[in-house]
């Protein structure tokens, strides 16, 4: 008969929301939005394209044919095909997948760095939050294309590659804020109530700071995701990114640049799919934060 | 006897037409009187002085048979007029003075804000006038408090200089929301000190609402007691401490520490909470120690209490 | 007497006065030197206008605000130093409730989890659902509240819920912030029943901070009156509540509102407010705002005058004794 504390059970009380019921109503919430309606809908879109992408490929992405090449839209090929005659709708579906695959993995990757150094710098003693700032600032100090381009030229262009400059790039941002809500925190009661109760630093961090931090960086990860797949597109399509036969927006972007007097429909192809994400996205990630932020929301909260 | 500065009759509150706040509340406060409403969380006292203001939210309904603040008619004044009425009509203190004021602007240019509508006076002499008002607060250095910055001044000096500023506007009704809640004895004495000087030498009618029995007393002509949004007794002061006609009240009376002989070891409570508005029978019925059975069925009558003219209470026991 | 459970001795605690490391401005004392022994199962009430230090010395103890200068004495043994792991002893005997209780929980825990936090930081396992409940129920919390998220609590229910987490591991000091403040008067009563429950249950001591001094008569033991950081008179407490010595005390005791119109004051006792840490007044302190000055106290600083048994009082001028009728038979409630 030992219940423990940590599993009572979703409450069973009438009118204090559980946790699926909270994000239930969250959900609602973002969808009654109607700007949050469109964002939920894009994503959905994106989300499922890139899961389904290999089922749903009329063509191979990568296969050439060039009897075909820049043929215009028709019912063979809905969105024509590329100087090389690779189907273009094939090749958007996968670049889909290329897109989140990138996007997502970096974004999860920056996170899991991000917390644990912003919250050491904002628990930790002075000198450390003044090393970690010095640090974070030198990185975001280095322009984009220049960081981009030294990586690559390092370990040469490649999935990873764009990966690994995503998160560098997205660190030093997170991890600041990060540390600024830590430090708010830091000061608030309730951590103050922890450490008069004899509580580690681990404890403190990991079951008091983090669940309150995780809520406002997730927001700020959602807003980003668009801003990390148009530079996923960019550095391919500067040739620095995803390798040129692997159907990414950016390539597929780069490759109908080259052909633009030819046919207008491969750049179209390749900027529609990035434009709507992104409005996708953005969207998606205001709502939630409207949703989620108490003060522009006062019914949640009795 | 002169007209009552605020009227009201069977005044209520509704949030969203299901949650009632306050109902039907009899009230009237005369030029240069000091109401107090007294009442525990819950018990609809500042949503009684919102309205009084018409500074609730949208979701609040406000209905009733009379509402007259100053001469108009509050139940068909819409919201342009409600606004043109605070200020000269009446004005709020609120109970922390700390976030009563933007930080962003000096005290001076804050208060100078206050007089838009005195379009004919010049800058000169709308400092003049603000200037006095501080001074008759008892602000030490008036003209030089006008560069500050709201933090740079004390909690007790801040309630002082939004006294002032409601002064500026001369309200013929100051209502003042818990105005010593967030300020030390020391300070709380000298804020009452000054209210009742208001009231002497400007002649303001003052509805105080507090939780605070001994400031209560210690400045209030008048007494209404709420509970559970309905006015439960009024009376005069002396009254409603010497010999309070309902068990509420009483009850609220037996539990001030202040009033306790020391010594006695368990100090006493009322057990269990105030009930959401809009019950059957009396309101009180399920924490006081009289309940009887006409108590659970039906409403109270609102009687008058013969030991003191203008004592009231709604109880079934003072009835009989 | 019994040893004191706690002892601080000339406790200091500083703040920097410049924003910047280079201002070469002089650190402003929040805390000025005060001495205070708590006795197992003894009830003292620090009281003071805000500024006067007392909420940072409930903190100090704690290590929470780190003590500048002084000395804590834990059972009579000193500890060696105030860093954070020297505290972890005293931490661990304490239970410190703060002004807001709502504030004091995280957000994002449930009630219950909050209050099996210290056991489980204790390292006493896994707190089971019945112990929680019954230290909730000691607290007179219903165990309905124990799966709520705190913003669900009302003032009352929170306060009681900080008082179950305070008996989770039964404590022999709980440092009390404000216990009382924004409380109903219906209620109040019962948060001082609860503490006196306790103490006679555990014999656990209380240092209460708070400026409502009618509270402070029906509990206290012991009295401390700070200003400014120092403190200007303590004592036992129905010595204090009837014959106040320091005219700092007499003024604190007489701005009380008193909820009985027939006896309403006609001036406000104290004029002014508390001066600023930054520009401390020369000689005794209180000297700007004391009824009774005299040129000396403008210049020169009265010392804490001990030689009265248990008595201290910072006065060069102490006030004497009022006449016998007007002492009232005060008596503590300790039994």
């Amino acid at each position: 008969m030992a219940t423990d504390v940590a599993s009572i059970p979703a409450p069973p009380i009438a009118g204090e929301p559980g946790i699926p019921r909270r994000m239930a109503l969250t959900f609602v919430e973002v969808v009654s939005h109607p700007l949050g309606a469109i964002g939920v809908l894009l994503v959905a879109l994106i989300v499922l394209t890139a899961l389904m992408a290999p089922v749903i490929v009329p063509y191979n992405p990568t296969a050439i044919s060039v009897k075909e090449r820049l043929a215009d839209p028709s019912l063979t090929h809905l969105l024509g095909t590329d100087q090389l005659g690779r189907d273009l709708l094939s090749r958007v579906i996968v670049g889909t997948r290329t897109a989140m695959t990138v996007a997502l993995t970096s974004l999860a990757v920056a996170l899991a760095i991000a917390l644990p150094l912003g919250m050491i710098a904002g628990y930790g003693p002075r000198w450390l939050d003044a090393l970690f700032i010095l640090l974070f600032d030198s990185i975001s100090s280095l322009p984009m294309i220049m960081l981009g381009l030294a990586v690559v030229v390092l370990l040469g262009p490649g999935v990873s590659t764009v990966i690994l400059v995503i998160v560098l790039y997205s660190v030093p941002s997170y991890a600041r804020l990060v540390r600024t809500q830590t430090l708010s925190l830091k000061t608030r009661d309730f951590i103050k109530a922890e450490q008069a109760m004899n509580a580690g630093t681990m404890r403190i961090l990991f079951r008091h700071v983090l669940p309150n931090v995780v809520g406002p960086l997730l927001i700020l990860a959602c807003l980003d995701i668009s801003t990390v797949i148009t530079l996923e597109a960019g550095l391919s399509f500067l040739g620095l990114g995803v390798k040129p036969q692997i159907p990414s927006w950016g390539n597929i972007l780069s490759d109908g640049f080259s052909v633009i007097r030819n046919s207008p429909v491969p750049v179209i192809a390749g900027g529609v799919p990035l434009i709507l994400a992104t409005i996708g996205f953005t969207f998606f990630g205001e709502a939630l934060r409207d949703a989620l932020d108490p003060r522009l929301n006062p019914e949640r909260k009795p | 006897m002169t007209a009552p500065v605020l009227d009201l009759r069977g005044l209520s509150v509704n949030y969203g037409g299901v949650f009632p706040a306050v109902i039907g509340v009899d009230l009237a406060v005369r030029p240069g009187e000091i109401v107090g409403i007294i009442g525990e969380s819950g018990s609809g006292k500042s949503t009684l002085a919102h309205a009084a203001l018409g500074l609730l939210p949208k979701v609040a309904r406000v209905s009733g048979d009379r509402f007259m603040l100053a001469g108009n008619d509050m139940l068909t004044a819409d919201r342009k007029t409600l606004a043109s009425l605070r200020g000269p009509a009446a004005a709020m203190i609120f109970q922390n003075p700390m976030t009563a004021f933007s930080p962003v602007h000096t005290l001076g240019r804050q208060l100078r804000d206050l007089l838009w509508r005195d379009r004919h006076q010049t800058k000169a002499q709308k400092r003049e006038r603000i200037v006095k008002a501080l001074r008759d607060v008892g602000i030490p250095d008036p003209a030089g408090k006008l560069d500050a910055y709201p933090f740079q001044l004390s909690g007790g000096m801040l309630q002082r200089v939004a006294i002032a500023a409601t002064l500026l506007m001369r309200p013929s009704l100051l209502i003042a929301d818990e105005p010593t809640t967030a300020l030390d004895v020391t300070m709380e004495a000298q804020i009452l000190h000054l209210m009742r000087t208001l009231r002497d030498e400007a002649g303001v009618a003052i509805l105080v609402i507090s939780h605070h029995l001994g400031m209560i007393a210690e400045i209030c002509d008048r007494v209404a007691v709420m509970y559970a949004g309905r006015i439960i007794e009024e009376g005069p002061v002396e009254a409603i401490f010497r010999s309070p006609g309902h068990p509420y009240t009483q009850a609220l009376l037996d539990c001030e520490p202040a009033l306790i002989l020391p010594g006695i070891g368990r100090l006493p409570v009322i057990a269990g909470e105030v009930p959401r508005p809009g019950g059957r029978g009396c309101d009180f019925a399920g924490r006081c120690r009289h309940a009887e059975e006409r108590c659970r069925c039906g409403a109270a009558p609102w009687q008058a209490l013969r030991a003191d003219p203008g004592h009231h209470a709604r109880c079934h026991r003072s009835a009989s | 007497m019994s040893p004191a459970l706690i002892e601080a001795r000339a406790l200091s605690v500083d703040v920097p006065a410049g924003r910047f490391a280079f201002a070469k401005a002089r650190p402003l004392a929040i805390l000025a030197g005060v001495s205070l022994a708590i006795r197992p199962g003894e009830i003292v009430c620090m009281v003071g206008e805000s500024g006067s230090g007392k909420t940072t010395f409930g903190r100090a103890l704690l290590g929470l605000v780190k003590p500048s200068g002084g000395e804590i004495l834990l059972d009579g043994t000193p500890l060696p130093d105030f860093s954070q792991r020297s505290f972890r002893t005293i931490r661990s005997q304490t239970s410190l409730l703060f002004q807001d209780p709502l504030s004091s929980f995280n957000p994002r825990q449930r009630i219950g989890a909050m209050i099996a936090e210290p056991r489980r930081i204790a390292g006493m396992g896994s707190a089971r659902l019945e112990d929680i409940a019954g230290l909730a129920q000691q607290a007179g919390l219903s165990d309905r509240f124990l799966s709520r998220f705190p913003h669900a609590l009302s003032g009352g229910q929170a306060r009681r819920a900080a008082v179950a987490r305070a008996l989770s591991v039964v404590p022999r000091l709980i440092v009390a912030d404000e216990p009382t403040a924004g409380l109903d008067v219906s209620i109040q009563g019962g948060v001082l029943n609860l503490f006196l429950d306790i103490r006679e249950r555990h014999d656990t001591a209380f240092l209460m901070i708070t400026h409502n001094l009618s509270v402070v008569r029906h509990i206290a033991d012991h009295i401390v009156i700070l200003y400014l950081g120092r403190m200007v008179e303590s004592g036992p407490a129905a010595e204090i509540l009837s014959a106040p010595k320091h005219p700092y005390t007499k003024a604190l005791l007489e701005a009380e509102p008193i909820p009985d119109p027939a006896r309403r004051r006609t001036a406000p006792p104290v004029l002014g407010e508390v001066p600023s840490i930054a520009a401390r007044p020369s000689g005794c302190e209180f000297h700007t705002r004391c009824p009774f000055v005299q040129p000396r106290c403008r210049s020169e600083a009265p010392g804490l005058d001990d030689s009265a048994e248990g008595r201290r009082v910072a006065c060069h001028f102490p006030l004497p004794e009022p006449r016998p009728a007007a002492a009232h038979s005060l008596r503590t409630v300790s039994n």
